[in-house]
């Protein structure tokens, strides 16, 4: 089901390649990751960390979060209340680490059609994206029901804390 | 039914999801035979989440931990994080415990984890280092770890398979660090398309085991979930000298007939070594046509250039050369074995001779960690597999990506330069 035109985030737009020592400096590692997720995307956004609301969402174009297995690049996004990454392709592990942590990575060959900006809406298990702004509807390939019952679930661990406590 | 023909990858996956055959694209659930982590994304981050279930690791004989992020400790944090992770591996009653030994792409192997067939998930996006000795290995991040850790198993999407083919024998001073910048350059960072990726050909075969595993390695830098070599006679003696059984699945390999996306072919014996510009492995070509940067640092680390053979192929460049003036050569061996067998056969000798600094074994500054890291506008010229902006440093820090060879090679000039001139020249 679309979401409300109120519940509708704002787009940050980037481009290609966008990679996971971007989005998760290696030198804020070994700190809290609240720490890092202020410095997410400072070398070619400085304002993006400062700037971002909950419920922003992301937009990239091909290879979004390619790179490191550090789970902290989808983390980071989450903690500045991004709720989606958007982009035409993902690197795989972040693609999994996403779902695992919550946070929805939709597949869109269309992102061309998104401006910073602009507000939009999501339908992932419909694969639609409604944007407000420009008054059109953009298609997303659809989650697969595996990913989608995860994220539902919160994230892989309340996911897996349902079935094993379920099962105990 | 007739039998399917499967690609190498099908096979092991079939296996390991006990099916008789999987088809790509189908999401099958595999048991995995082998887990790694190390201590960045290993016990500080998965803790927490097996406390929260309420339950240990599935089985301690099938998880290896590896100390080599934060090694050796430069502050109170990075202390603190490896003593977590050894307090970790001890309350797990994990056997296969690495302290500082190495970087775990490179340990595992050399202490005879790996063999042909098995199915392996690593905590780490340099896991399809794994995929050199024919088995399925992927990387993972913290909470899919602690999902495997949990239960033992985890989701995958069967891939297609991209044939990489590669025939000739490779001339000298070029390595397969070439052969991978070359590709990176061919097919983009997204070519592999998280399917798996299996090199072949008669360059394959004839290249010795650390020099697989570069290829295997940059898999992830293609974007790919794997990077396959199917085991052979070079695989088999390299398990067992490193104490390991080769397993029953050595010989096994792709049906010839069996369905792949694209194979491409390529002739090593055309290839010029190869230097990638800031800031991506794609953006790589010819040395020949390569800008002559000047260099503040040249770098040889991390588990993709820092093999007891790569540190080799830097030897022959340097033995009886030096360091430019004004530049400075780190070398960090990829383990504490290949240091004590560089050692021995004189290699680091050749290497420290010529003035370079030696650092800790330990992924270092290829990942911004540690020592060695850049300035402000620093150019560095690095054996390692990725060269993002920021990554080794400072933000405007430019880092130039080669083989061993070409790292040495430049490191002499003060500039980047074709390490051919100097292995023709023989020792000055």
């Amino acid at each position: 089901m679309s979401e409300n035109a109120e519940n509708a985030g704002r787009a940050w737009v980037y481009g290609d390649n966008v990679d996971t020592d971007l989005l998760a400096p290696g030198a804020y590692m070994k700190g809290p990751v609240e720490t890092m997720a202020a410095h997410c995307l400072e070398a070619i956004d400085p304002d993006f960390a400062k700037t971002a609301k909950a419920g922003d969402i992301v937009v990239g174009g091909r290879n979004f979060g390619m790179g490191s297995s550090r789970e902290q690049a989808a983390q980071v996004l989450g903690i500045l209340g991004i709720r989606a990454v958007i982009a035409k392709s993902f690197g795989g592990i972040f693609y999994r680490n996403a779902f695992n942590l919550g946070l929805f990575a939709l597949v869109c060959p269309d992102v061309d059609k998104i401006a910073s900006g602009d507000l939009l809406t999501l339908d992932p298990a419909a694969g639609k994206i409604e944007n407000l702004t420009q008054g059109s509807v953009i298609a997303t390939e659809p989650v697969p029901d595996h990913l989608l019952n995860i994220v539902g679930a919160g994230g892989l661990v309340p996911y897996l804390e349902k079935k094993i406590k379920g099962a105990a | 039914m007739t039998a399917r023909t499967l690609t190498l990858a099908e096979k092991i996956i079939a296996r390991a999801s006990g099916r008789e055959a999987v088809r790509p694209g189908e999401i099958v659930t595999c048991k995995v035979d082998l887990a790694m982590i190390h201590d960045s994304g290993g016990p500080r981050r998965v803790k927490p989440v097996l406390e929260r279930l309420g339950v240990g690791v599935w089985d301690p004989k099938r998880v290896v931990v590896v100390s080599d992020h934060y090694v050796p400790a430069f502050d109170a944090e990075s202390a603190a994080i490896l003593k977590l992770t050894r307090e970790w591996a001890r309350d797990q009653q994990i056997e296969n415990f690495y302290d500082q030994q190495g970087i775990c792409h490179v340990v595992l192997p050399e202490r005879g984890h790996l063999r042909p067939g098995m199915f392996v998930v690593g905590g780490d996006s340099h896991s399809p280092t794994g995929g050199a000795f024919g088995a399925y290995m992927f990387g993972v991040g913290a909470t899919d770890m602690a999902g495997v850790l949990v239960t033992g198993e985890t989701w995958i999407r069967v891939p297609e398979t991209i044939r990489l083919q590669w025939d000739g024998a490779l001339p000298d001073g070029v390595s397969a660090k070439d052969m991978m910048l070359k590709l990176c350059a061919t097919l983009g960072m997204d070519g592999g398309d998280y399917q798996a990726v299996e090199y072949s050909g008669t360059t394959i075969a004839a290249l010795a085991m650390t020099e697989r595993m570069t290829l295997s390695n940059m898999a992830a830098e293609l974007g790919a979930q794997t990077g396959l070599i199917a085991g052979d006679e070079t695989t088999a003696d390299y398990i067992r000298q490193a104490g390991g059984d080769p397993g029953a699945f050595v010989g096994v390999q792709g049906d010839a007939d069996a369905a792949c996306r694209v194979e491409h072919r390529f002739d090593a014996a055309a290839l010029d070594p190869q230097v990638a510009a800031p800031h991506s492995p794609a953006n790589s070509g010819s040395v020949l046509d390569a800008d002559k940067a000047r260099i503040d640092q040249a770098y040889i680390g991390a588990c993709t250039g820092a093999k007891l053979n790569d540190l080799q192929m830097a030897a022959r460049v340097l033995k009886g050369r030096k360091v430019a003036s004004g530049t400075r050569l780190f070398v960090a061996p990829a383990s504490t074995r290949i240091t004590a067998q560089a050692a021995a056969d004189g290699t680091l000798a050749a290497l420290t001779g010529a003035g370079a600094i030696l650092l800790p074994s330990g992924c270092g500054a290829c990942a911004g960690y540690g020592a060695g890291v850049l300035a402000e506008g620093e150019v560095c010229i690095s054996s390692t597999a990725r060269n993002f902006k920021g990554r080794m440093g400072a933000k405007s820090s430019q880092v130039y990506l080669g083989s061993p060879y070409t790292v040495a090679a430049s490191a002499v000039m003060g500039r980047i330069a074709d390490p051919r001139d100097f292995l023709a020249e023989g020792a000055a």
